[in-house]
């Protein structure tokens, strides 16, 4: 939201982080000097008069950690909260986690209030500088791109149009109730409701995630909800300001309004340029961390976080920055970095998010209980139900439009969800908070801000799984990454865009298809590391498929994990196209899609789950029959290799013979990259021979050595896995097990 | 350009196209205009010269598979209405259509013709399914020309692992539409 905004705020609430790390400096200032002076004073000892006190071996000092501790304790309050919430099982299926930390916040600042101190409310530099960031950067890295993009006109409408027939719908309304001489709010007047109306319209990301999130609606109505929520963000801030310069000005022109129609442009186009650029920018630095793999996920924080606080600087969307950034960089700093960072960069905006969202939540029970509170039974209950007939009102309006240029039509159960899931949450508080208190009816709106929150929060989160399973909903498609799907869409791409072309009609798929040019020719040769640019995304996905299988199986103990912990990695390239033998490449997955017709497991990777990481260590869904149905076979092949019988197949001169130590797998002559081993060894035949390596079976058969091949191919495999660089010492000892 | 258009397409065809595609009137002569930028020799026909023509054709991957498909068996010239009801299968699907007529046939833009023309797009010899080699094609035409036959036909043989039910070592048009699981 607008630093404009914040700037205005005669808020002093004491949780201001940025003055914590400032302040931190002065108490250790302040006791240095004490303990100097306790020196000196010690040595003349004739001078002082002061009795001398004993040097103090304990001392209690809470000022000097009060800030860093309270910001501990309140984190570790709302996480120990969260884990309760999951150990009570009935409760987390029926109540959203959302409604129940509101509870706690309300019950905690009960308690603070009972003993008499003065509950911290949510400060809304705090919120809008540091708790929605981390959200908000989840959601845009990991946007399902081909859901929004399909449906971003869609999506544009309900954010843009939506909010603004909300905003003055409600606004509206909401000052003809005043003109009632019996509700004894004639003091207030349009502007003043019509700020009112464009705060509470707006729905909230931070609601709708918590909340969709544990229902597993369908794609298409999970991305209708949640881009709106993302992208009203610019009509939200454009407004607010607009109605708060207008209502200290009093009054209204034509050129004011035409002003704020431009500012609208340029606050959502400018978010996304500035957001746009920071992710170039980061995709370019992520080309060049090849040999820094440990600081890659920083980088992809920090410009994020660039890239918000850049934008608030100029009144820009900070949120769809935020979203411009995650989407741009995302393809190529995924191509670019290590498999490990990848993972970083997945767990700690989980983390963040989920530590955000609960703080969030708990804050705003606290601040209910602090907030200083105005009840109007009318105006308060009237914004409720306007809230709730403006949103049905006008998605039923909006989608009667849009159903006439969409060719997958919006159901009616489409409908209502999207309606019903028009959630309000905390960025509504804040802006509330925001207003300055020479609003006189400042107290009133927040209390009735507060109000929905709590009904949309409440009811509707709690209400809205039941609803779904009754109206029957169409749920999440439980779907692993299958490369047929992968091949098909592509197909059905091309086959689109050709039919575009002979229709001579430029629609979506020749918009798509240029872009995807101009992107191959131009954009990744600049920013993607060595020759990585020219692999086809069909190739990439299946490569990191196979990857994630690999880990997988060896994780579940399915392949004999020979895992060499001397391996020089310093020497591999990082995520090249695997220069691999054919035929070792071959083996190994000769060894997967054995293991892929025994392990059909869900690897929900289009997961926009908080709570739930899908990730290769799902072992846990591995299930005990089937691993040792797996050990069994292999071992069974093992076996069958090694009783064939010697004379079966000589082995052909030139084939070199390496064994190795059963453990330790070490190069027999270090070459630059181990791949060049491998290399050298099969130029030399055609027949796959291999060379074996556990010492205690040797000879090469014709066929033998397929699982001690595997070995070979999946250490390759592993290397790839993990970080190389020259600084190893500083990595994990057992990279590979550590994904 | 208007004008020829209109008098070269009798209404009667133009019923005639309608009931048979379902395309509106207006998009019947938008195309027929189309249809006649196209076909440069001005003899009613499209060839495939003409089609090649078209420059996003040319790039595209599946450009020549896409062309074939207008072109009926063994056939090297498509008049507008061939052409047309290859254009009807990339028609929206409309539920109430079925309604109208009950004893027709399928239209032509139904759910499952749309994917059996996806599918006889990769399945060329019309036996019904698609094997190892004809999946490799259509990869590798995908896919390009710096990637090993090798690597691509571990990719082909998994996508087939993966479809496979019957064991056939080959996608059968059933099991094509699970796995593309519209």
């Amino acid at each position: 939201m607008s630093v404009h905004a914040l700037r205005k705020s005669a808020s002093s609430s004491c949780s201001n982080i940025l003055v914590v790390f400032v302040g931190i400096g002065l108490p250790i200032e302040a006791s240095a000097p004490a303990y100097q002076s306790h020196g000196t004073e010690g040595s003349h000892l004739t001078n002082i008069t002061n009795t001398k006190k004993a040097f103090p071996v304990l001392a209690v000092n809470y000022e000097h950690v009060r800030k860093p501790f309270e910001i501990a304790l309140w984190i570790l309050l709302a996480l120990l909260m969260k884990l309760g919430f999951h150990l009570i099982p009935r409760l987390s299926a029926v109540v959203p986690e959302s409604c129940l930390l509101i509870v706690v916040g309300l019950l905690v600042g009960g308690l603070i209030k009972v003993i008499g101190e003065e509950p911290p409310v949510l400060d809304s530099q705090l919120f809008f500088l540091c708790l929605l960031p981390p959200i908000i950067l989840d959601a845009g890295y990991f946007l399902p791109i081909r859901p929004f993009t399909e449906n971003v006109g869609t999506i544009l409408v309900f954010a843009v149009i939506g909010t603004l027939w909300n905003a003055f719908f409600m606004g509206g309304l909401l000052y003809a109730l005043c003109q009632i001489e019996s509700v004894g709010l004639s003091g207030v007047d349009l502007l003043a409701c019509l700020l009112f109306g464009s705060i509470v319209s707006a729905v909230d990301p931070v609601a709708v995630l918590a909340v969709f999130e544990e229902i597993h609606i369908n794609e298409l109505v999970h991305i209708l909800v949640f881009g709106e929520s993302l992208l009203n963000d610019a009509v939200t801030v454009v407004l607010y300001n607009l109605f708060e310069e207008f209502s200290k000005v009093g009054t209204v022109t034509v050129l004011d309004v035409f002003l704020g129609v431009v500012c609208f442009f340029v606050v959502s186009l400018g978010g996304v340029l500035v957001g746009a650029i920071y992710g170039f920018l980061a995709a370019f630095t992520s080309r060049f961390t090849s040999h820094t793999r440990v600081i890659e996920p920083l980088f992809v924080f920090l410009y994020s976080y660039m890239a918000y606080l850049s934008s608030e600087m100029f009144h820009l969307s900070g949120i769809m920055a935020l979203i411009a950034c995650g989407v741009v960089m995302r393809p190529y700093v995924e191509a670019n970095i290590s498999h490990k960072s990848y993972t970083t960069i997945k767990y700690f905006l989980k983390m963040w998010s989920s530590v955000s969202e609960t703080l969030i939540f708990i804050f705003l029970g606290v601040s209910t209980v602090a907030g200083p509170h105005a009840w109007n039974w009318t105006f308060v209950i009237t914004t409720v139900i306007l809230c709730l007939v403006s949103r049905v009102l006008g998605v039923i309006g909006l989608t009667f439009i849009i159903n006439k240029f969409r060719i997958v039509k919006l159901t009616k159960k489409d409908q209502f969800i999207v309606a019903y899931g028009g959630l309000r949450g905390a960025i509504a508080f804040s802006l509330g908070y925001l207003l300055s208190n020479s609003h006189q009816m400042r107290n009133l709106f927040l209390t009735a801000i507060i109000t929905v929150i709590f009904f949309t929060v409440f009811v509707q989160g709690m209400t809205i799984r039941p609803l779904v399973e009754l109206l029957a909903v169409k749920k999440k498609k439980e779907s692993k990454p299958s490369i047929n799907e992968e091949i098909h869409t592509e197909f059905l791409d091309h086959l689109l865009t050709g039919v575009e072309g002979v229709c001579g009609h430029y629609g979506h798929y020749h918009w798509k298809e240029k872009l995807n040019r101009f992107n191959k020719t131009y954009v990744k040769r600049w920013l993607i590391a060595g020759e990585n640019f020219k692999e086809p995304e069909l190739i990439a996905f299946y490569r990191k498929m196979e990857l994630k299988q690999a880990i997988m199986m060896v994780e579940s103990g399915q392949l004999p994990s020979v895992l060499p912990s001397t391996i020089s990695m310093q020497n591999i390239q990082p995520r090249a196209i695997p220069r691999v033998s054919k035929k070792r490449e071959e083996e190994i997955r000769r060894i997967l899609r054995a293991n892929l017709q025994n392990n059909k497991q869900k690897m929900r990777s289009r997961s926009y789950s908080r709570h739930t990481l899908f990730d290769a260590d799902e072992e846990d869904n591995v299930s005990e029959v089937r691993l040792r149905k797996t050990k069994m076979e292999m071992e069974r092949r093992m076996s069958h290799y090694l009783t064939v019988p010697a004379n079966r197949e000589s082995p052909r001169p030139g084939v070199r013979r390496v064994s190795f130590p059963t453990v330790h797998f070490e190069q027999p002559s270090p070459p630059s990259t181990p791949d060049a081993v491998s290399l050298e060894e099969e130029e030399e035949e055609e027949v796959p021979k291999r060379p074996s390596l556990k010492a205690d079976i040797e000879g090469p058969r014709g066929n033998a050595s397929d699982n001690h091949q595997g070995e070979l191919d999946y250490q390759r495999l592993a290397r790839c896995l993990s970080d190389p660089g020259p600084n190893k010492d500083k990595e994990d000892d057992d990279p590979f097990m550590s994904c | 350009m208007g004008s020829r258009a209109s008098t070269l397409l009798r209404e009667e065809e133009i019923e005639e196209i309608k009931k048979e595609t379902g395309f509106s009137h207006s998009q019947i002569t938008r195309l027929y205009s189309r249809f006649t930028s196209l076909d440069k020799g001005e003899n009613g026909t499209l060839s495939r010269e003409d089609f090649q023509r078209i420059p996003e054709l040319a790039i595209n991957p599946l450009g020549d598979r896409i062309i074939n498909a207008f072109f009926p068996e063994g056939e090297d010239q498509v008049n507008f209405r061939g052409f047309m009801r290859t254009l009807a299968h990339f028609r929206p699907i409309e539920d109430n259509e079925k309604n109208k007529d009950p004893t027709a046939s399928e239209p032509l833009n139904s759910r499952s013709n749309k994917l059996l023309f996806a599918f006889r797009l990769y399945d060329l010899d019309r036996d019904d399914k698609i094997s190892r080699d004809e999946l490799l094609q259509v990869l590798r035409m995908m896919v390009g020309v710096n990637i090993s036959d090798e690597q691509l036909g571990s990719i082909a043989d998994r996508t087939i692992q993966e479809a496979d039910q019957n064991g056939d070592n080959s996608i059968s048009f059933n099991e094509f539409i699970k796995k593309v699981c519209l």
